[in-house]
């Protein structure tokens, strides 16, 4: 085929992919690119850029205890939060999978928190279901258990975060509920004629069938965790208070650049998460292969 | 045929109804504490959102320390005095909310239903590279683009402008919507597409008067998922707008925390309450195309 039919044949795509093109060179390449620049220069918006090699790569690794603060703190709320979100998404699901009426029901009632989930609403409300004299402490109480200062003591403050988060299974679970309706139910009459016990159903079929589902999930969650900002912005007063406890990488990165105007160094903090987001990602799909085996694969 | 053997006979069919009932028994037992738990686990879900209803209807001093979802004395004026609590009265931040949305859900749905059929109906030298290339950028996250987005918008002026929070939104920056809508257009006959060329349409016409119409599901998801995370945005407004006229509804909902004299609790939830209304009325009318969406993309 000579250029020009080609080009003529290639014409419309292009036209029907122009508005994405230009977005994708203006506000995904070109500010990758940027950010890799300028994260190795001291830039405070005001005066030019200015080169200074690895430097803010080297202060943040050897000197820098907040952003390992930061790191600690988001790691420990993606740990916590991921597995216990997807086990309580998949516990639901399994509940609602077979034999329950109003379904429909239930499954927009579970839903409803992912929903709003993101909004300053919710994390102002869990400022204050958390306070110390507020309704979590009291429904404590009725059990004769006094509560901790789940927002001023530093050492419980993550715990209301991985509440928030774990409260917004919702999605995951829709996620599942698909999955388990996917596995063909003769597996389990010819399980339940072998006589196995509900819990050796589980574990030989329901989570191999239902692996490449929870492996999505468990992608996804993780992106998502890693990058939550507005539930510990708003919780911490936008510092990570008390003590830091709620330094989240996101929210460091975001008082960095927008309080103190370190571009640069909020840059070289921007590819760390990029990183960091790479990698992980690349470890679950690496060790997959050993746990997710994908029904057409069996042949 | 006398008592005895039809008694004999009755014997093992009057077992295996026995066996039956029991069953069902066994089953109604079961599906009445699954439901025992659903209710219980849907009643700890929802209380916090009915505790913030109920709590923009207290009095202040009724607020902490209850459980209790019933107020003793409703102070519907909590909604009339939250309104114009803040400097700006809440009929600003609404309508600004409500403009920065509308126009960024038809961005979304016009630009990347645009690249979803060039994707997944046209065909064009360079395409799975375009393809791999897009799905990428559903992995970046937002902050490492966030810094040179916001000092390019700096510096062509935008910032305290609604542009850097809708521009955007016209040149396909959600991948996501990109990625629902190929799951859908692909599932749609090819014949359409073939018959529609043979008659001289045009891939306009096409994309137009046979992909669109057709569409509607996916694109009402889209259009739905686009009002929802544009209404609760609170990054970018946070970033681009300094000028509390120019405001959204949850810039401004934070600005009852920053306020040193917060005692106004039951002001400040009934603005809380309002925020997400819009949103709780979208999720219940459109409920099921949300679910399937879900189900579709695996978005939040």
């Amino acid at each position: 085929m000579s250029f020009q039919s080609r080009l003529r044949r290639s014409m419309p795509g292009y036209v029907f992919l122009t508005p994405w093109l230009i977005g994708f060179f203006l506000l995904s390449i070109f500010p990758i690119l940027a950010s890799l620049y300028l994260s190795f220069t001291d830039y405070d918006t005001v005066r030019a850029p200015e080169w200074i090699g690895l430097e803010n790569y080297q202060y943040m690794f050897e000197f820098d205890y907040r952003f390992w603060q930061s790191l600690k703190v988001t790691f420990l709320f993606v740990f916590l939060s991921v597995p216990a979100k997807l086990i309580f998404a998949l516990i639901v699901a399994m509940v609602l999978d077979k034999g329950i009426r109003a379904v429909g029901w239930y499954r927009a009632l579970f839903y409803l928190p992912s929903i709003l989930g993101g909004s300053i609403a919710v994390a102002i409300l869990w400022r204050q279901l958390f306070n110390a004299d507020g309704v979590i402490n009291s429904a404590l109480r009725v059990f004769g258990i006094q509560g901790p200062y789940w927002l001023s003591d530093p050492s419980y403050s993550l715990y209301t975060l991985v509440v928030l988060a774990v409260w917004q299974f919702g999605s995951p679970m829709l996620i599942f509920l698909a999955g388990l309706r996917a596995i063909p139910q003769d597996l389990y009459e010819a399980a339940e004629i072998d006589a196995a016990t509900p819990a050796r159903k589980f574990f030989a079929i329901t989570v191999p069938m239902l692996a490449p589902v929870i492996f999505f999930n468990l992608v996804l969650q993780m992106i998502e965790a890693f990058k939550s900002f507005s539930g510990a912005f708003i919780i911490s007063g936008g510092t990570g208070a008390p003590l830091d406890s709620l330094l989240f990488f996101t929210v460091y990165l975001f008082s960095e650049a927008f309080s103190y105007f370190r571009m640069g160094y909020a840059s070289a903090l921007g590819w760390v998460l990029l990183i960091i987001i790479a990698v992980f990602t690349a470890i679950a799909f690496w060790t997959s292969k050993y746990w997710v085996h994908y029904e057409n694969e069996r042949g | 045929m006398t008592d005895a053997t039809s008694a004999q006979l009755a014997a093992p069919v009057a077992l295996a109804a026995q066996m039956r009932a029991e069953k069902t028994r066994r089953n109604r037992r079961a599906a009445i504490l699954k439901h025992i738990f659903l209710i219980a686990a849907c009643f700890v879900m929802i209380y916090p959102l009915l505790w913030m209803i109920a709590s923009s209807l207290k009095p202040n001093n009724e607020i902490f320390g209850q459980l209790s979802l019933i107020p003793s004395d409703p102070q519907w004026n909590n909604y009339t005095r939250g309104w114009n609590a803040l400097p700006v009265s809440f009929t600003n931040f609404f309508w600004n909310s409500s403009i920065i949305t509308v126009l960024s859900v038809i961005g979304n749905v016009l630009s990347c239903s645009f690249a979803a059929y060039a994707f997944a109906r046209l065909e064009f030298s360079g395409k799975t590279i375009w393809f791999a290339l897009m799905m990428m950028t559903l992995m970046i996250p937002y902050h490492v683009v966030l810094i040179p987005q916001y000092l390019t918008f700096l510096q062509l002026g935008w910032v305290n402008t609604y542009l850097p929070l809708v521009v955007p939104r016209f040149l396909a920056s959600d991948a996501f919507f990109i990625f629902l809508m190929i799951q859908f257009f692909r599932q749609l006959p090819r014949e359409l597409d073939e018959a529609a060329m043979i008659d001289g349409c045009s891939p306009f016409k096409i994309y137009w008067a046979i992909i669109l119409p057709l569409s509607l599901p996916a694109m009402t998801t889209a259009a739905i998922f686009s009002f929802i995370w544009t209404w609760e945005d609170f990054l970018g407004p946070l970033v681009y707008l300094n000028d509390i006229k120019d405001y959204t509804v949850p810039l401004a909902l934070r600005m009852f925390l920053s306020q040193d004299s917060v005692s106004e609790y039951g002001q400040m939830f009934a603005m809380s309450v309002l925020s997400i209304l819009p949103i709780i009325i979208f999720f219940v009318i459109f409920q099921r195309f949300i679910i399937r969406g879900i189900a579709m993309s695996g978005m939040k």
